[in-house]
């Protein structure tokens, strides 16, 4: 297998899917630091696993690595990632968001508030809701892909999407003070 | 259809993901059920909460930068100065060839090697260039051949400048200036994010006939208004200060072709 042709394809198919391994990793690990580390194990496996790699969706086929590589991580890590750090609030990369709109300070505000709620929400869900909800809302894939990337079955992947979404609508209710 | 297997079929039918027979099933029986309307109008608009906010996270540059450094294709650059050196005490070619071909040899270590060696090997050529500079010259000459080496020129491929600019909207915390120059034959051909001298840059790339002229651009007034041109390994580089920005020209084109192109550069008003 001639090295620099086997980069060169990696390069064009798996390199621009960074963003979405990143995004997957940060949700599933709640912190920048440890979503790069997996983030970067993750490519060095799908390097080195690319032979096996036939041209099916290239984002999915890391997806589902980023996916084991961080269950691996968490096992490593199981003392320190129980389940105390699932409610964890880790803000510090939401600046940023929505540029472009309305930027008077209220609007910033509002803005800001309501993106922290919807991001505190979904922070809290259990992980397996909460990998499939990120999967489905935010990385857009299929049932059949989310399928094949958690290993379980597309009618699991549905119940799993509605529990997750029906969780998240509790939390996101108006409350008395809002409403 | 009972209720109990519309209810499990809600979520699919919020996403489309049920066959026609299912949905209009699931249609029927959601006509008639007040709990799985409510349970629908919830999830529906979770569902829209969701998408609307901006949840996505992206990788930061440094990430972006190590992963990209880590790939084997690297080799080729060592493997050039490795032969150009022969055998140098503290590291191995033959071991790091060999990692590549197996699995990829993701030694951090083996870059620094590499750079300390350009780093060493460049200082003794080019005593003219200012000391405090040749690191960040380095960075730039290493910088500009990965990104032909890579068949990575550009993140977003445009000639149009206002296609260009707004790419770069919250990649970077600054606003780079992109001007048009196709007029002068020097046409815009893309723009992408670089990690330099400890920050992330904005790259344009330009082209002079088959030349890519990489220009970096970041917030700073470290150098003069007046562009000074170097050489270095073979490429030209330029850097001057411009309106709180600090630049830096790099091309496999000649001197007068790079000059002009600063020229042209300076002489339009940024966007």
């Amino acid at each position: 297998m001639a090295d620099p042709i086997i980069t060169k394809r990696f390069e064009a198919l798996v390199l621009p899917h960074m963003n979405s391994a990143f995004n997957v990793a940060r949700w599933l690990t709640h912190n920048d630091q440890d979503a790069q580390d997996v983030v970067q194990e993750a490519y060095l496996r799908a390097f080195r696993y690319f032979g096996g790699f036939r041209g099916e969706d290239a984002r999915a086929w890391l997806l589902s690595i980023v996916r084991n590589t961080f269950y691996t991580w968490l096992q490593q890590n199981r003392e320190h990632a129980a389940e105390t750090t699932e409610f964890e609030e880790d803000m510090h990369s939401l600046e940023a968001g929505g540029a472009g709109q309305d930027d008077s300070p209220e609007a910033t505000l509002i803005r800001s508030q309501s993106r922290k709620r919807v991001h505190n929400a979904l922070s809290s869900l259990r992980l397996e809701y909460r990998e499939v909800v990120v999967l489905r809302e935010l990385e857009e894939l299929s049932y059949k892909e989310i399928a094949v990337i958690v290993g379980i079955p597309m009618g699991t992947v549905m119940s799993r999407l509605g529990r997750g979404r029906q969780q998240l609508a509790a939390l996101l209710a108006p409350t008395d003070q809002e409403a | 259809m009972d209720h109990e297997r519309a209810f499990e079929l809600l979520p699919g039918y919020i996403d489309e993901e049920l066959s026609l027979s299912e949905s209009l099933e699931f249609e029927r029986h959601l006509a008639g059920c007040e709990h799985c309307k409510r349970a629908y109008e919830e999830q529906r608009q979770v569902s829209a909460q969701l998408r609307q906010t901006d949840l996505r996270m992206d990788a930061p540059p440094e990430l972006v930068k190590r992963i990209r450094a880590a790939l084997p294709v690297q080799r080729s650059l060592w493997q050039r100065l490795s032969e150009r050196f022969g055998g140098f005490p503290g590291f191995s070619v033959t071991g790091r060839a060999s990692g590549a071909r197996g699995t990829p040899g993701w030694a951090p270590v083996g870059a620094m090697v590499v750079s300390l060696v350009a780093l060493s090997w460049s200082a003794g050529l080019y005593l003219s260039m200012p000391s405090g500079d040749t690191h960040l010259t380095q960075e730039l000459v290493d910088s500009h051949v990965r990104s032909l080496q890579f068949d990575h020129l550009y993140d977003v491929i445009s000639t149009d400048r206002h296609t260009v600019k707004p790419w770069f909207d919250g990649k970077l915390d600054f606003a780079p200036p992109v001007v048009d120059l196709a007029q002068q034959g020097y046409p815009l051909v893309g723009g992408r994010l670089d990690y330099l001298n400890g920050r992330a840059v904005a790259v344009m790339v330009y082209r002079y006939k088959l030349h890519p002229i990489n220009l970096y651009v970041w917030p700073g007034s470290d150098a003069g208004a007046t562009p000074h041109i170097y050489e270095r390994q073979g490429y030209h580089l330029a850097r001057w200060s411009a309106a709180g920005m600090d630049y830096w020209a790099i091309t496999d084109a000649g001197e007068p072709e790079l000059n002009g192109f600063i020229t042209d550069l300076r002489a339009h008003p940024a966007s």
